[in-house]
């Protein structure tokens, strides 16, 4: 690669967002103000063979909003007719070396918002703020590009025509908007920390955009410790990325994986932010799983865990947040503190959820603790159940030994 | 300024039984006609779906355009900056089993 190319790729993951957001501000249209961004960076890639400016985000923003002016310029009557975005007045903040100020909170605030749905909100975030094209978005999610394109473009008529402001919440209703953006962010790193099917345990480009979003917001609202817990969540669950698969492409859990080869500088930076976000009461739901992966992360072997810790983070995590799921790991936790016959009586518990019936971590939970009590017939099927609930092939071929271990 | 219809669904079985959170809800709405006298254009309670009648294709029909167990009970024309400030003034509209649907009103021309 050229270094002008470099230089662009390098650009195009660290500032689409920030040179988007300040285009917007001209266009007041996203889709207008996507394509300027993207002839910007088109033109990099020519005009950077030069020499690459010192700046590249300010070089990319001027040239993307010279291009708008242009464009409205050229159309301004055409324009008059268009559902513009509502941009409320607010004073502008400018950051660092940029003499643009810093929209991308608008941008973030935008996208995910509730009156969106949860998929569109998906959807934008990775187009706008991430600036993947149309057909990487439904790569990402496995959907046909057409459709995706149809969803996005709903989500922006949607955003003009109902006038959902280009603006960032006033501070009443800032915590549920927040929460709103993390769920996306935490969405994504899911989705791509464990892939639903294909070859691959791990999508690490998902990985990659979630962890970058996640400092971004992390950058924009340094105050808030429900990003700081979100962000650490990340770090402490993707420091362990290398070891979770074998040489030999088989699943390894966390009693398997060999810890000397975790992140240890991922694990540094999200043990602080989890001390940081633990700090508020109560602890919100992303700062009680990270602090959950920082007990792992700090038993230097598997025989090490705490699990009595776990489990009483795992008590405050079902109270702030009593999903069926966090219920699930909080049983499987029991078993490991207490003993398996503890952990199978807490599973069984679950049985009833509907929630869980098409989980496929409950049978395997239930099987693990059946085989450790020596009920191998019992065992046997709660295996061949959870083989019919993933697609993930890694996750089966770990479910087949299991199963062929029984005989 | 855009406009927006805050619409009102509601479990009819509930407000035909009455009692004392029926009349809550009643003046609730009362109070949210005072206190957003500046922004309420315009708003109505509808009779019952009991009293619909449907035309489709020329066709008159007895009862509502669609049987659902919420149905349309009545409105609000409201007038805001943004959907944010639409939403924050609809979550403000006091329903007794049910919910409110808020649409931006189309403007031509």
């Amino acid at each position: 690669m050229s270094a002008a190319a470099a230089a662009v790729a390098d650009a195009h993951r660290r500032e689409w967002a920030r040179v988007l957001a300040a285009t917007v501000r001209v266009t007041r249209d996203l889709d207008l103000a996507e394509e300027c961004v993207q002839e910007a960076y088109a033109r990099a890639l020519t005009v950077w063979q030069e020499g690459v400016p010192a700046n590249t985000g300010a070089w990319l923003t001027t040239t993307a909003r010279n291009r708008a002016l242009d464009e409205l310029r050229r159309t301004a009557t055409l324009r008059g007719k268009l559902p513009l975005l509502v941009e409320p007045e607010g004073d502008p903040v400018c950051g660092g070396a940029s003499p643009f100020p810093d929209d991308r909170l608008r941008l973030v605030f935008t996208c995910c918002h509730p009156a969106l749905a949860p998929e569109a909100q998906v959807a934008l975030t990775l187009r706008l703020l991430c600036g993947l094209t149309t057909a990487e978005v439904a790569r990402a999610f496995l959907l046909p590009e057409a459709t995706m394109a149809a969803r996005i473009t709903r989500a922006k008529k949607k955003i003009a025509a109902a006038r959902i402001p280009y603006a960032v919440p006033p501070a009443a209703e800032l915590p549920d908007r927040v929460d709103a953006v993390l769920t996306v962010v935490h969405l994504l790193f899911t989705t791509g920390h464990t892939a639903a099917s294909g070859p691959a345990l791990r999508r690490p480009d998902l990985v990659e955009r979630a962890l970058d979003l996640a400092r971004m917001v992390r950058l924009l609202l340094p105050g808030d410790a429900d990003v700081a817990g979100l962000l650490a969540l990340i770090l402490l669950t993707d420091a362990r990325r290398e070891t979770r698969v074998g040489a030999d492409g088989r699943l390894l859990l966390l009693e398997e994986q060999d810890r000397s080869r975790w992140d240890a500088a991922a694990i540094a930076e999200g043990v602080a932010l989890v001390r940081e976000a633990l700090r508020r009461r109560p602890p919100g739901r992303f700062a009680l799983q990270a602090a959950i992966a920082a007990v792992h992360a700090g038993a230097p072997r598997w025989e090490d865990t705490d699990w009595r810790e776990v489990v009483a983070l795992y008590d405050l995590l079902r109270d702030r947040w009593p999903s069926p799921v966090v219920a699930l790991n909080r049983a499987v936790a029991v078993g490991l503190a207490e003993g398996p016959a503890a952990g199978l009586a807490e599973l069984d518990r679950l049985a009833a959820e509907p929630q869980l019936a098409r989980y496929g971590y409950l049978a395997a939970a239930r099987a693990d603790f059946l085989r450790r009590l020596g009920h191998a017939d019992e065992a046997r099927l709660a295996y061949e159940e959870a083989l019919l609930l993933t697609e993930n092939a890694v996750e089966r071929r770990f479910l087949l030994e299991r199963l062929a271990a029984l005989a | 300024m855009a406009q927006y219809l805050v619409l009102i669904y509601e479990d009819e079985a509930a407000w035909a039984a009455g009692g004392p959170a029926a009349e809550a809800v009643s003046k609730g709405h009362a109070e949210f006609g005072r206190e957003h006298a500046e922004v309420v254009l315009g708003g109505n309670a509808l009779q019952p779906t009991g009293t619909a009648t449907t035309i489709r294709d020329g066709v008159v029909t007895d009862g509502p355009f669609a049987e659902t167990k919420e149905a349309l009970g009545g409105y609000y024309l409201i007038e805001a900056d943004d959907l944010d400030q639409a939403l924050a003034i609809a979550k403000e509209v006091p329903t007794l089993a049910g919910g409110v649907e808020v649409r931006p009103v189309l403007v031509l021309g």
